[in-house]
């Protein structure tokens, strides 16, 4: 047990100093692949089954995958002076913070009253961290967290949309000239209401101001 | 081994993560280096699992995990869109909302 903790956890040092240290955006990306990776296996040793699994499909598979097409499309190498450009001041104080909060963080560890932090961690029952136990959790008394989740999910997927498509972005000029909004795009006839659908097609629906942009479309001021 | 060899770990991974946000100035490394941190909370999270025998601390690494993943969906999307207007990919430069 110990000797498989110390090597996971040197490969999954190694792979974020990679991230910290490499020029290459592109290297930068496969190291933290590897330190994923190293990283679910540190989880299985904690016997969280559920969660290393969960750790190398959606972290070392999808997100990594994304950040390799960005990496990709973007082209990281071509400004290399930009980026590692930090001057010799800064990167000494950044150190001197990071190792700070990590002697701070060693130290509310190591002088924590929690006992049974020097323990391995109580005996556990054959099931602990499997996807039944997590799915009965998630299920019952984090049902709320869940769902939640998963309208944060949906929002981020609709805001990524948003700003890479094609047609968008963050302030693109849109091809509409200043005295035209969107409200001035042509309305069809038939609007597919429930009373065209019983009534038949052409019924005038109490809508407002369909014959406007109707007559205006005629004379070809529209559009 | 005990838990708070795990912690250690976490501890530096979470040191290194911060001092990657504070060197570098490319965006997409940025967000890896976000990436070890959220890492390093998951790591600590799991730990803490595992100390008490309960799953609690699993699902809030899963949570942490949906967020992380929102987090990359939304700042790759920014990045594109910077890179669509042939504005510089650097922190540095990106000055616009500098008060």
């Amino acid at each position: 047990m110990g000797f498989f903790f110390v090597v996971f956890g040197v490969v999954a040092l190694a792979g974020a100093v990679g991230v910290v240290v490499l020029r290459n955006p592109f290297y930068c990306v496969l190291s933290l692949v590897v330190h994923l990776i190293a990283l679910a296996l540190l989880f299985l040793l904690l016997e969280a089954q559920f969660v290393a699994a969960a750790q190398i499909v959606v972290y070392a598979g999808a997100v990594m995958v994304l950040y390799v097409f960005v990496v990709a499309y973007v082209g990281g190498g071509d400004r290399p002076a930009a980026l590692w450009r930090a001057s010799a001041r800064q990167r000494a104080l950044a150190i001197a913070f990071g190792a700070a909060v990590f002697i701070e963080l060693s130290i509310a560890i190591l002088g924590s009253g929690l006992r049974a932090l020097g323990t391995g961690g109580p005996d556990v029952p054959a099931g602990f961290g499997a996807p039944a136990q997590i799915g009965e959790l998630l299920l019952t008394r984090f049902l709320l967290p869940f769902e939640l989740a998963s309208f944060l999910l949906l929002v981020a997927a609709v805001g990524a949309v948003a700003l890479a498509g094609r047609r968008g972005g963050l302030g693109e000029d849109r091809d509409l000239s200043p005295g035209r909004s969107t409200l001035d795009l042509p309305i069809p006839a038939a609007r597919g209401t429930m009373a065209e659908g019983v009534a038949g097609y052409g019924v005038t629906t109490p809508m407002p101001d369909p014959e406007y942009k109707g007559r205006k479309l005629e004379e070809g001021e529209g559009v | 081994m005990s838990i708070s060899w795990y912690l250690l770990v976490s501890a530096a991974m979470f040191g290194l993560g911060a001092i990657g946000v504070m060197v570098r100035r490319n965006p997409l490394v940025i967000l890896l280096c976000l990436e070890l941190m959220l890492n390093a909370g998951n790591l600590a999270l799991i730990g803490f699992a595992r100390m008490w025998g309960n799953g609690d601390g699993q699902i809030f690494a899963i949570v942490v995990m949906v967020v992380a993943a929102c987090e990359v969906a939304i700042g790759l999307g920014i990045i594109v869109a910077l890179y669509r207007r042939r504005l510089p990919v650097d922190v540095d430069e990106l000055t616009e909302l500098h008060g």
